[in-house]
């Protein structure tokens, strides 16, 4: 990895300029296990982007056929057929793009709200913190899939109104967190030493705590796209998701509760979809939780 | 092997397996210890201090750690050959140790009596009582009164903390100590009522102990002989008396003349220049010869042997060998 | 060469935990005379880490007073103080939490030169300045893009050293700067600094716990005790006719790796007490093997008994 530069006029080796994230990516690269999360997650991403490419919608995804119902796979229909005769195989991918969609936006979402109020709260510490936490141990208290029940069953279930409830329910986690680490980071010696070199606060928070403290709130979101993946089957499993016949996934798992025994394949492969996608989430996130911390020599 | 003698150490080579490569932690590695010697293992960070003592004890961490080839006589067994079951009764019992840092190596949830009696009871057939009793006894050995007993860690300060782990470590009256840092981390006026606490109890248990330490001045306080590292290996050893009045390899004598002295004037201190190499990549031939003020092209390219220069001194270098002229009087 | 630079006085710093007010500083005065060194010297816990702070103002003084050149740094305006940082540096003990892990040493080592916009600011001339610096301070140019935990701990407090040189200040408070680092690479650091004095004629507050590091280095040495100078002299003076007890026993309680030099130890009792709501008598009181009666309810005041010889004890009370 050595190159040459010159210097003052004289030539040196150095050792070749590596970027932040060409770093973590290297890091990242050697964890087998993170990696075969990422390659996962590509392809579902891929599958959602392209499903209408894949199997198209209305004919597939959503066409009745009462002639083919509750059959097992098959060369024509991969994964079989639900109660209504629909492609499962069709639906799981369309599926794919609500639960992917509502667990990455909901993360930001909650990320963005729960991290600057985290940040805040830390940062100056004192009477904004404690009102800013207290806030945040009221919603924590209220148990987070009653609070998305409460905000679906006011505003009604479409994609936007999922997001939100999702959401909503994660902020005190990120706030939480956020906090944490911004204390930490704002306790080390560099940040004194940047303080001492005459820094402002903007540069020292941009500069200093928040390259630092971005660590455990990625791994973080990396995992709470999982649980939002979930909450929201969760949510439309009880009823209360995107309006039928929308697939997703949650729902589809509902819709075949009433057949586990005869045709067990209904509700097996939107299970399994999910349980992949949250397997590839939580080793994805445990990957970069090694990844990103430049002091954890490999 | 003489009544004596209570540990012999041989050809110790360990070997950590990284993915950069393999680090030669310690290699060749020959110590002898008698009843109640105490010998000072000195070097600085990464020279292989600790991972020999975590060899005697069989606790280098594995993996990374491996143990490669030697042969460790303690008390006439060879404590490389002995099953696990054989070694966990000489921990703590016949061998124990002392850590670094006094913060940590103390459970905060349960009092420092009942630390004390747990190893008493690991390694004794006595009941709770009697342990507790002796437990207390340790204590106030260490100068701690006997009403503190059922404190928490987090109750003492630094110093009584290490005090805590002296008792802990003494509480079976072991026949060797080995005691990694014991003082690093504490004030110099706590250190050295320690560092008086370790010479009186030495004597009143009569334990042999390794002293591993990167202080010269703790070596000169409490120690018999010493044993200098570098890079893995053993590049001087001798009586006190003799390493600190006449040192020999350049190594040793670089450390003194880093030391700032309380009783000399000098304008500047003349240090060891370089750095310490890479572990996983050690220079050919004597492994301090880039840093060698009277390094000669031959150094870089033969591995010195082991030089009895009189008296027991025994000094790694080629100069003693008669194959390189030092640059000025040493 | 006899004005000063810095001047200390009535120095305080309270701070308030749950178990009481902590007088982790209390009522400290000293000057430094420019292109001097003083060292400050005490045990964990004794405040000297904190007056370094203080006088930088890198925490809020309770009370006291701190010039600079002339100019109250205390009570100075954030301009002002911005400026001040160009003037007055620090160097940290520990060199491992002291650089940012996320930027690369020609990073840390050029910030100072962007906040305060020296020279140009484009990138190759702070590069430029950046390898000058590093010149200085013994770093190889071709770790110019490595990050701070690729290094060792020598390398990494020059790293430490020329980012306080960047901005070229008259006056540095070296917070155990070599501590930490294994005794070889220790003796580098001293000699480098030393160097760097002579070179650009800087004033050190050389703040430790290592006696023989601070009379190797220091032209004066005050010596702190929970909160308070005991003992100030020139170096060679304290350390020739040492008075306060505690100065004695910590000068006797250093192990020299020597076997001709035996020290007769005075072995101190107990502990440093606590700083929380100190007794009103002398700090030291407790552990003194030669305390008197007075000493339990009345603070010895700081007193020059030979000619900038100065202790805080009535042994040597006229």
């Amino acid at each position: 990895m050595d190159n040459k530069e010159m210097i003052n006029g004289i030539e040196v080796k150095t050792t070749k300029k590596r970027s932040q994230l060409a770093e973590i990516w290297r890091r990242l690269k050697k964890n087998k296990l993170a990696m075969v999360g990422l390659g996962i997650l590509i392809i579902l991403v891929l599958f959602a982007i392209f499903a209408n490419v894949i199997a198209d919608y209305d004919d597939v995804a959503i066409q009745q056929n009462t002639a083919i119902r509750r059959q097992g796979p098959s060369s024509s229909n991969w994964l079989g057929t639900d109660h209504l005769g629909r492609d499962i195989f069709a639906r799981i991918i369309h599926g794919s793009r609500v639960s992917l969609l509502v667990g990455f936006v909901a993360v930001g979402f909650a990320l963005i709200i729960g991290g600057l109020l985290g940040a805040i709260a830390g940062f100056y510490g004192g009477r904004i913190d404690n009102t800013i936490m207290r806030i945040m141990d009221v919603f924590l208290a209220i148990p987070s899939i009653l609070l998305a029940i409460a905000i679906v069953a006011a505003l009604g279930g479409n994609l936007f109104n999922l997001m939100i409830a999702v959401g909503v329910s994660s902020i005190p986690r990120y706030a939480r967190i956020v906090r944490a680490s911004v204390i930490t980071v704002k306790d080390e010696e560099f940040i004194e030493a940047a303080r001492a070199i005459g820094a402002t606060d903007s540069r020292i928070i941009r500069k200093h705590i928040i390259p630092n403290a971005l660590a455990p709130v990625i791994v973080q979101g990396t995992l709470g796209v999982a649980g939002a993946i979930l909450s929201t089957s969760g949510l439309a499993f009880i009823g209360l998701g995107i309006p039928k016949p929308q697939p997703e996934w949650g729902a589809m798992l509902s819709d075949g509760r009433e057949f586990l025994r005869h045709a067990p394949h209904i509700t097996t492969f939107p299970g399994i979809a999910i349980m992949i996608t949250i397997l590839s989430l939580n080793l994805l996130g445990d990957g970069l939780r090694d990844a990103l911390d430049p002091r954890l020599k490999q | 092997m003489d009544d004596n003698k209570i540990l012999e150490i041989k050809d110790l080579v360990v070997h950590y397996i990284t993915d950069e490569g393999v680090v030669e932690a310690v290699n060749g590695f020959n110590v002898e210890l008698n009843k109640r010697e105490t010998l000072g293992l000195v070097g600085e960070t990464g020279a292989g201090k600790t991972t020999t003592a975590l060899s005697i004890l069989r606790l280098v961490p594995n993996p990374p750690g491996k143990i490669i080839s030697g042969d460790i006589h303690f008390n006439g067994e060879n404590l490389l050959e002995v099953e696990e079951e054989r070694m966990r009764q000489i921990r703590g019992n016949q061998i124990s140790m002392i850590f670094q840092d006094p913060m940590t190596s103390l459970n905060p949830v349960m009092t420092v009596v009942e630390q004390i009696a747990e190893g008493i009871r690991i390694h004794q057939e006595v009941g709770a009582k009697e342990s507790i009793e002796r437990a207390e006894t340790m204590l106030e050995l260490v100068g701690i009164p006997k009403e503190r007993a059922n404190n928490y860690p987090h109750e003492f300060s630094g110093g009584m903390k290490q005090r805590v782990i002296i008792a802990i470590a003494l509480a079976c009256n072991p026949s060797l100590l080995i005691a990694d840092e014991p003082t690093t981390a504490l004030d110099v006026t706590i250190q050295a009522q320690v560092l008086e606490l370790m010479r009186d109890l030495k004597k009143e248990f009569s334990t042999a102990m390794i002293l591993i330490t990167h202080d010269l001045g703790v070596v000169a306080e409490i120690c018999d002989k010493v044993a200098v590292m570098y890079a893995g290996e053993i590049i001087e050893y001798a009586a006190i008396e003799d390493l600190f009045e006449e040192p020999k390899h350049p190594y040793t004598v670089g450390l003194f003349g880093s030391i700032p002295s309380l009783d000399k004037n000098v304008n500047r201190l003349d240090p060891i220049k370089g750095l310490m190499p890479e572990p996983t990549d050690l220079p050919s031939g004597c492994k301090f010869h880039p840093r060698c003020p009277h390094a000669d092209p031959i150094c870089s390219k033969q591995d010195p042997l082991t030089t009895d220069v009189g008296g027991n001194h025994q000094v790694r270098c080629l100069i003693y060998e008669g194959l390189v002229e030092p640059k000025e009087v040493l | 060469m006899t004005e000063a630079i810095l001047k200390v006085a009535g120095l305080k710093k309270y701070f308030d935990t749950p178990k009481g007010l902590l007088h982790a500083v209390d009522d400290i005065n000293f000057e430094i005379n420019k292109g001097e060194t003083l060292g400050l010297v005490g045990e964990s816990g004794c405040g000297k880490s904190t007056t370094g702070r203080l006088i930088l103002r890198l925490l809020k003084a309770t009370d006291g007073s701190v010039s600079f050149e002339g100019k109250d740094i205390i009570n100075m305006g954030k301009k002002d103080l911005a400026r001040m940082r160009r003037e007055m540096q620090i160097i940290f003990q520990d060199p491992f939490s002291s650089l940012n892990p996320r930027l690369s040493v020609s990073e840390i080592i050029g910030e100072p030169l962007i906040i305060h916009k020296i020279g140009d600011q484009d990138k190759i001339s702070i590069q430029k300045e950046v390898s000058r610096l590093m010149d200085t301070v013994g770093l190889s140019q071709s770790l110019i893009n490595s990050y701070p935990h690729e290094l060792d701990g020598g390398r990494r407090q020059r790293i430490g050293v020329a980012r306080a040189l960047s901005l070229n200040p008259k006056f540095i408070v070296a917070d155990e700067p070599v501590s930490a680092l294994d005794v070889s690479i220790q003796a580098q650091v001293l000699n480098l600094l030393q160097d760097l004095q002579e070179e650009f004629g800087l004033t050190y507050l050389f703040i430790t716990h290592d006696l023989s590091v601070v009379k190797h280095i220091s032209d004066t040495i005050a010596v702190m005790y929970l909160g308070k100078l005991v003992e100030k002299a020139p170096s060679s003076a304290l350390f020739e006719n040492t008075m306060h007890p505690y100065t004695k026993a910590l000068l006797s309680a250093i192990p020299i790796p020597s076997l001709k030099v035996k020290r007769d130890k005075i072995l101190l009792k107990g502990e440093i007490a606590s700083p929380i709501n100190p007794s009103p008598g002398c700090r030291f009181a407790p552990r003194c093997p030669y305390r008197m009666d007075k000493c339990d309810n009345i603070d010895p005041e700081l007193v020059e008994i030979e000619k900038d010889h100065f202790v805080s004890c009535f042994l040597f009370d006229k």
